[in-house]
């Protein structure tokens, strides 16, 4: 029976987790594809083999939610095909390609569930490249995952929720947090207070860890401006900005971590020929789906952040209600009451989002007026000058071609990090609102694989 | 409302062929309009591997390969950019002792056409490229062939064709062409109507819809070179290598990035999208690893591919139209027109222009097709 070919699922945080369950409970065996060793994605990510911190050291307030999802995730193992340590590299038409220890597999496909997640969203500065630099992203794994610092006098700068969420963690390790600085004027988030509220406990973990910075004698600025990162025997020593006020300021620091938020990982929906639209909450190209997951690709299904951001919790609804939508359209009965709870929540979260984007918006004028001399794609060495005269004077319209022109977005990374600050400095250089730009299509592999890899098909 | 336009030449295509035929025709005063579906050199001029070769090509197309090459080496008094052109060499591996005598028999061929080739042996190319594997018997070097950068030559002479007065219009799909018995008329998506004396089908893959207008039924079909670009490791390979029988290529650039290529991808014509086909990748790597070992600890970072169009003889259609004065066909390079490109505006120029042109160009004449019935 057509019924029995076993949907795939990829990605296995939140929504991932909770589709693959979803699914099992409903008889049928999904493959789960995820590129991390184990599952939980970046939020609720496990500790390596051997590591025994208790949950509520390695995720405060969402312990108890990290541990059922672990729960019912390791529950499933019976009876489903899961495979870590796998990355899904290329995906067209019902075959996708997915590499694991050395190897390339074919794997066949008529449904799909893709639950990629985000990454973090970055604007370049003036040395930014230099060692000692994270994103937040990348120091909360490394204090969650290893239980590593990045530093010993760390500066957060950015915006968004895991500013504070990650500069509270390490403080509360015991690690150095030199100061917590937020690009978001403090009038904005007032402003978006009553929006806010509906986030219920979300909003007040966010209101507790700024709080929990201050009792710590942690400095706490609202409003600064990135000036630049220096370095000192090739490490960052020093992080220049200007505060509210508008008065330059020096801080010595010998790490920074720093991000604006997140971004969609939106490649495979790209290479699935999802069609793209321009979100203007999140400034962001994303891919069409309808609040149940359904893509207008037959088959195929969104969920979680990969489909625009909105947190793990929504993840988990979302990638339960995407297994029911493949569940309905496969002729499975499903609980109308189960769907019409999912949509409300998911409806209730969608508008805590909204407020949550107004409350840290993308400061996308720091993007627009970064400096010539900034570096701005990493992998080909351009900055943010090269960029910009390669859009004026040789006549690029659109990302596409200012990729072509200036290698913006051609290297290791193909424009993953720094495509959406680019596509705003492009904008800003042409004086075009970012979504005449476009988006850089998507080109498999959606990260680097090995020239040496064997083969095979299943 | 829509905006009349009237010019001596109208232009179909902005690909490399057509840019370049534009900034002639103004070097010589006349007047130009060129209407490009989507932009210039978005498709095979812009996609392609960038092989600037004459060295394995159709004797045929020598005359004007060596034209075009000698144009690329003053490729920045004509556009204003080199377009990264580097004259790295091509060479042509042997994998046989049959590969070997095609490859002699080639070069006396070619001597001619003032194309120079130097037989390698093995000893030869184990000295000059010790990188090499233990595949290569041998090999043909062509010293004044290299490659450049797709993705800015057809957009370097639209920009040069702009500045000498031609009125280049991109996103301008061309929607209806008709001859009223002494002028072209076309209508674009857009709503402008362009009335010309003269009209240049240099549509590439879609060139043979234009001939079809004119009665002439050309069996053009299309394909989709698979390619592969690693992330840039130390640059140690100049030359651009290819095989014996074609199908796989590999070069590097000075900053490091290694291209390769071999066996086909997917073309969509209607849709205008072609799509790299992953097992074409990963065996074109492994073609690669075994011709240069030490790439196998190199990673993939982006796979593409394009559409060529590609006639049954494996050279394009150049010349004047049997069936329509005023009309002339340039399209259908069957996969190797990136480096005839420049050329190709100085050829159809001198067509449009003097009625004539001292390159040879008789064997692509369009009337080889008029038995063939569609």
């Amino acid at each position: 029976m057509m019924d029995d070919r076993a949907p795939v699922v990829i990605g296995a945080g939140p929504a991932g987790c909770r589709a693959a369950v979803t699914l099992a409970a409903a008889g049928l065996a999904p493959i789960v594809l995820d590129e991390a060793p184990a599952s939980g994605g970046q939020i609720y990510r496990r500790a390596p083999a051997g590591f025994t911190r208790p949950y509520r050291a390695l995720y405060g307030f969402d312990a108890a939610r990290a541990r059922r999802l672990h729960t019912a995730f390791d529950g499933i193992q019976g009876s489903i095909d899961y495979r870590p340590d796998t990355l899904v590299w290329d995906l067209r038409r019902g075959a996708l390609h997915c590499l694991s220890g050395g190897r390339s597999r074919e794997v066949a496909y008529r449904d799909v569930i893709l639950a990629p997640g985000a990454r973090d969203r970055i604007i370049p500065f003036p040395g930014w490249t230099l060692p000692g630099i994270y994103t937040l992203g990348g120091a909360q794994i490394a204090l969650k995952y290893q239980g590593c610092a990045i530093g010993s006098r760390i500066v957060f700068m950015g915006t968004g929720p895991l500013l504070y969420l990650v500069a509270y963690q390490y403080a509360k390790a015991g690690g150095g947090v030199a100061a917590v600085l937020d690009t978001t004027p403090f009038a904005a988030k007032r402003r978006a207070v009553p929006g806010l509220l509906s986030g219920g406990s979300t909003f007040a973990k966010g209101l507790w860890y700024v709080a929990a910075l201050r009792a710590r004698g942690i400095p706490v600025a609202n409003g600064i401006r990135p000036v630049a990162a220096e370095g000192k025997d090739a490490a960052v020593a020093a992080f220049l900005y200007r505060d509210a006020a508008g008065t330059q300021r020096r801080l010595a620091c010998d790490a920074l971590a720093f991000g604006f938020g997140l971004s969609s990982e939106t490649q495979l929906a790209d290479l699935a020929e999802v069609p793209f639209a321009f979100d203007a909450v999140q400034q962001q190209f994303l891919p069409e789906r309808d609040l149940a997951g359904r893509t207008p690709v037959r088959g195929v299904y969104l969920a979680g952040d990969g489909g625009g951001i909105a947190g793990a919790d929504a993840a988990e609804l979302a990638g339960e209600r995407a297994a029911l939508a493949l569940l309905e359209d496969r002729g499975h009965e499903v609980g109308k009451p189960r769907l019409a709870a999912l949509e409300r929540a998911l409806r209730q979260r969608a508008g805590f989002r909204a407020a949550l984007e107004a409350a840290f918006p993308f400061p996308a004028e720091l993007a627009a007026g970064m400096p010539d001399e900034t570096i701005l794609c990493r992998c080909e060495g351009v900055t943010a000058g090269e960029f910009r005269r390669a859009a004026r004077a040789l006549d690029a319209d659109e990302i596409n071609r200012a990729k072509a022109f200036s290698r913006c977005g051609m290297g290791r990374c193909q424009g993953r990090v720094c495509g959406p600050a680019a596509a705003v400095v492009l904008a800003a250089a042409l004086d075009l609102p970012p979504e005449r730009m476009g988006r850089l299509r998507g080109q498999p592999p959606i990260k680097p694989i090995p020239m040496a890899v064997a083969g095979t098909h299943e | 409302m829509s905006e009349h336009v009237a010019a001596d030449v109208a232009i179909v295509g902005g690909g490399t062929a057509g840019c370049s035929t534009a900034l002639h025709l103004r070097w010589r005063g006349a007047t130009v309009v060129l209407l490009e579906r989507g932009q210039c050199g978005g498709q095979a001029s812009g996609v392609n591997y960038g092989g600037v070769r004459q060295q394995g090509r159709d004797l045929a197309e020598l005359p004007l390969a060596r034209r075009s090459r000698e144009m690329w080496g003053r490729l920045a008094a004509i556009v204003g950019s080199d377009c990264e052109f580097v004259a790295s060499g091509h060479v042509k591996l042997a994998r046989c002792a049959a590969d070997m005598a095609e490859l002699e028999a080639y070069r006396e061929a070619v001597r001619p056409y003032g194309l120079e080739l130097e037989l390698l042996g093995r000893n030869d190319l184990r000295t000059r490229y010790p990188y090499l594997g233990e595949a290569a018997l041998g090999g043909s070097l062509c010293a004044e062939d290299g490659a450049a950068n797709p993705r800015l030559v057809a957009p370097g002479f639209a920009r040069a064709a702009r500045a000498a007065g031609a009125d280049i219009r991109e996103h301008a799909p061309v929607t209806t062409i008709e001859h009223d018995g002494t002028r072209f008329r076309l209508r674009t998506a857009g709503g402008v109507e362009v009335s010309a004396a003269t009209l240049v089908n240099v549509a590439g893959a879609w060139g043979h819809e234009i001939a079809a207008r004119f009665g002439e039924n050309v069996p053009e079909d299309v394909t989709a070179p698979n390619m592969c670009v690693s992330e840039p490791v130390p640059y140690f390979m100049v030359p651009n290598f290819g095989v014996c029988g074609g199908g796989f290529y590999v070069r590097q650039i000075a900053r490091g990035n290694v291209i390769f290529g071999g066996g086909r991808g997917i073309a969509e014509r209607e849709r205008r999208r072609a799509y790299p086909v992953a097992a074409t990748s990963l065996d074109a790597s492994r073609q690669t690893i075994a011709l240069v070992p030490r790439l196998r600890h190199a990673q993939i970072i982006r796979t593409w591919t394009g559409i060529e169009g590609v006639m049954p003889d494996d050279i394009p259609v150049i010349g004047p139209s049997r069936t329509t004065p005023g009309l002339v066909h340039a399209f259908g390079f069957s996969g190797h027109g990136f480096q005839l490109g420049p050329a190709m505006g100085a050829v159809l120029s001198e067509l449009i222009l003097d009625g004539a042109t001292p390159t040879p160009i008789a064997a692509f004449d369009i009337g080889r097709f008029a038995s063939w019935k569609r």
